[in-house]
């Protein structure tokens, strides 16, 4: 960590009424601005906040009431658009989906949170960070389904059971909390990444599909799935709650025995 | 400056725009401009389902569903457009089943299908199973659909650039639409887009409230451009509030549920539904389900210390329905509420959800310049657009068919009215001087105002003024407020003078749509003086077909954020069904 000076930023004038029930709360935040930062640094603000109040809320009351400057991408507020990923007490998190009162211990009114960009793509300013290598790989895996000869008038067929085989890598919502955790993309950058092989999983294991085979060629590639050791960051950090491990498992254990 | 030339410029990727995108993308040259990623849009959202008389598991018709729709919408709904949208819901579903989106499926293999608020068998007989669904994660499994099926056609897409204006070249016969100006986030440099036809597909402006199930980027970017240009919004004062958000945070519970058989419960556990709509109780469309929640909450019978919302119960439906069929909106309720539907019921109460009313067009989305006239070249599409087929009040599941439906049929007609122009029609003068004048402005030093103050205080006065219910004084004091605030944008200080990711400077923006659009509301909300739909006036409770059985058209008067409003309308279309009083 090359952070330095630690400095406490000043107000954008008067503060909104402090709510009934409200705790202090020191927020870290790791700022780098290219544009004028040579490199990166802390800044601390203390704010008010509710217990039921999510990280989300913390940043825009900053944004809106302290720092203008501070910068991080965010839409929907409830764990849906995946815009607000970021390290959040050393852990990845959507910050619209942690409430304060998990990061609080019984009876605190005061407690400090550490925020970051995630790690392993560019930093662009503060908590935004540059997706385009994430969505590379992403788009790399063939992520949409391949199907040869003539469609069928109606919908395909799938059985309920074939149907629930691939529900849970369905549930991706790309904000990249996963590989950002994983300590081969940190250092390897160039790894495909867990996020691009559950969208891969999604599809080989749909019994529509008819492109399982170009996939597992990729993901067979010296940047594929045999990088993964397993580590289990990349399911921990999830906040849909993918079985992400156990996905890249079931497409290496494809590569090794049946070629699905 | 930078200068880039394609047939078609679409704004917006979300359903409709990705829908179009497509289409036209695999016919012309098209670039997809977007203020977000593709996949972080507010169609991933939605929930429920995507209503379509497939049939798969009972008796079914696209009749009884362009029935249900004009009924829905309280008879303001463009009746030829309602048909289209029904008749093609069919190969809509069908579409994004072979695009690969997994929905979920019956015991045969097929397409399941769930019961949704207001959609019936036979005419209102009772709740039929129409809506197509992938859990609780309909909009979720659409927009990635349909981002995989970009990625797989090749489309060309400027991710973080902010349309701020669009270029309409003056024609001897009347404005063409040129080309679009936009703001990359990423460096502040302004880009200038020459195209043959634009299609906006920006989505809704929900922030105009305080409680609501929109995104924090829905600030209706799209409608306030084309508004600031002159041309008409339609049908503003129509906005729909979801009965079912999560109590004081206004996050989305999906209709799905209650089409599950969930079912709504005031403070002494009675199911007060049974009382305002006795036929289809807790699946009555969504105006007369948030109104029915509203009044018991006005008349003391609201649940929780403040006696202040109503009580969503699931715990009959078992763990089971819940985690497989409603996943994602149980463990909304465990994490943002520490409620658990499996074991108890769910606060919740109306949240300002979709704008039924937009920019208005034809069938083609093409987008009007008046009653009769379009803009060549210039194209909507889903919640941005008025087409109309929501009238006064969406039904559940229409707005994901409306973006499938429309959103395909605007991508198609944009690139094919490209395609048959041989070369680009100039571009005005100077054709981002005003998008550089605009940006300078914002950053300069004028004043003290904060942004998040004038928002605060807009949301405010809208959720207390102009939601639900409505009134002659409500609706004054809305307008005063929205005025003062209108003054007050004037002096707004941004703190960011920087060119790089200046979200700062974007929210300002943002705010001066929104206070533009929550003018439009109120205004249309005051002259409308008749309760219709998703409009409820308690000094004039009825509807009044003999004065108000028409569409009403904004347009912007002069310059400037405080020029006037000139209010017109224009009559609905009428094909076979007769307004009938509407009774569930």
């Amino acid at each position: 960590m090359t952070a330095t000076a630690e400095t406490t930023a000043g107000s954008r004038g008067s503060q909104p009424p402090v709510p009934d029930g409200a705790v202090t709360v020191t927020v870290k935040i790791r700022r780098f601005n290219p544009e004028v930062d040579d490199e990166p640094r802390w800044d601390s603000f203390d704010i008010p906040a509710l217990p039921s109040d999510r990280v989300l809320n913390l940043l825009h009351h900053i944004k809106w009431y302290v720092d203008g400057t501070l910068t991080f991408r965010r839409s929907c507020a409830h764990g849906i658009c995946g815009s607000d990923a970021m390290r959040i007490n050393g852990v990845n998190r959507l910050a619209c989906k942690v409430l304060l009162k998990d990061l609080l211990l019984k009876g605190d009114k005061q407690t400090t949170i550490t925020i970051e960009p995630i790690k392993g793509l560019p930093v662009n300013k503060d908590l935004l960070v540059d997706m385009e290598p994430f969505f590379e790989a992403f788009r790399a895996v063939k992520p949409y389904l391949v199907t040869y000869g003539n469609e069928p008038t109606r919908e395909r067929i799938q059985s309920v059971a074939d149907r629930e085989r691939f529900d849970d890598t369905t549930k991706c919502i790309l904000c990249a909390c996963c590989t950002t955790s994983c300590p081969v993309y940190w250092t390897e950058g160039s790894y495909f990444g867990p996020a691009a092989i559950v969208n891969a999983h999604r599809f080989i294991f749909d019994s529509r599909d008819e492109g399982a085979e170009e996939r597992l060629d990729i993901l067979n590639d010296i940047d594929g799935v045999w990088r993964c050791r397993t580590t289990f960051n990349c399911t921990d950090a999830c906040p849909r709650g993918i079985q992400v491990t156990k996905a890249i498992q079931e497409v290496k254990r494809a590569l090794l025995f049946k070629r699905v | 400056m930078q200068f880039h030339k394609y047939d078609v410029v679409i704004i917006g990727a979300g359903g409709a725009g990705m829908r179009a995108a497509i289409e036209s993308g695999q016919r012309a040259r098209t670039a997809v401009l977007t203020k977000l990623y593709p996949t972080r849009s507010h169609t991933g959202a939605a929930q429920g389902g995507m209503c379509a008389a497939l049939a798969n598991v009972e008796e079914d018709n696209w009749e009884w569903h362009t029935f249900d729709t004009i009924k829905g919408g309280d008879y303001l709904v463009d009746q030829d457009a309602a048909e289209i949208m029904a008749k093609e819901a069919i190969d809509a579903v069908l579409d994004l089943e072979k695009m690969g989106l997994p929905f979920n499926r019956t015991p045969e293999g097929k397409i399941d299908q769930r019961r949704f608020g207001g959609h019936t068998r036979n005419h209102g007989e009772a709740a039929v199973r129409r809506a197509c669904y992938a859990a609780d994660r309909t909009g979720h499994m659409i927009l990635q659909t349909l981002y995989q099926n970009c990625v797989k056609h090749g489309i060309e897409f400027f991710n973080e650039f902010y349309v701020l204006d669009i270029c309409l070249t003056e024609t001897e016969n009347g404005p063409v639409c040129t080309g679009a100006v936009a703001y990359e986030l990423a460096t502040g440099e302004i880009h200038v887009f020459q195209a043959k036809s634009v299609v906006f597909a920006t989505g809704g402006f929900g922030k105009v409230f305080k409680t609501t199930s929109n995104a924090h980027t829905l600030t209706g970017d799209g409608m306030g451009i084309v508004f600031r240009k002159g041309l008409p919004l339609e049908d503003m004062e129509f906005y729909q509030f979801h009965p079912t958000g999560l109590a004081g945070l206004g996050i989305l519970l999906t209709e799905g549920a209650r089409g599950e058989g969930a079912i709504l419960r005031n403070a002494s556990g009675e199911r007060f539904m049974e009382r305002y709509a006795p036929t289809i109780k807790d699946l009555a469309p969504r105006d007369i389900v948030a109104r029915s929640m509203a009044l018991e909450v006005l008349e003391g019978r609201g649940a929780g210390p403040n006696k202040d919302y109503v009580l969503l119960d699931c715990t009959h439906l078992g763990a089971e329905v819940l985690e497989t069929k409603l996943p994602d909106i149980t463990e909304f309720a465990r994490t943002y509420l520490a409620v658990d539907p499996v074991h108890e019921p769910v606060p919740v109460y109306p949240t300002a959800h979709y704008a039924m009313g937009g920019i208005p067009t034809n069938i083609h989305g093409e987008v009007l310049r008046d009653n009769d006239n379009v803009v060549p070249g210039l194209y909507a599409a889903g919640e941005c657009a008025c087409v109309s087929v929501h009238g006064a009040n969406r039904l559940g599941t229409n707005s994901l068919l409306d973006i499938n439906v429309f959103g395909r049929r605007a991508g198609i007609a944009a690139a094919e009215y490209a395609l048959s122009r041989e070369s680009h029609v100039d571009l005005p003068e100077n054709p981002a001087a005003a998008v550089e004048a605009q940006v300078a402005l914002a950053l300069s030093e004028h004043g003290q105002e904060r942004v998040a103050d004038i928002r605060t205080e807009l949301q405010a006065t809208m959720d207390a003024n102009a939601s639900v219910y409505r009134t002659e004084d409500t609706l004054k004091q809305a307008l005063h407020d929205v005025q003062a605030l209108k003054d007050r944008y004037a002096h707004i200080s941004v703190q960011d003078k920087g060119k790089r990711f200046n979200t700062d400077l974007l929210e300002a923006v943002e705010l001066g749509f929104l206070l533009e659009l929550a003018e439009v509301l109120v205004v249309g909300a005051l002259a409308r003086k008749e309760s219709r739909g998703g409009h409820a006036r308690e000094d004039y409770p009825n509807r009044d077909d003999t004065n108000f059985m028409r569409h009403s058209m904004f347009y912007k008067q002069g310059e400037g954020l405080s020029a006037d409003i000139r209010l017109d309308y224009k009559p609905v279309t009428f094909t076979r069904y007769k307004p009938m009083e509407r009774k569930y």
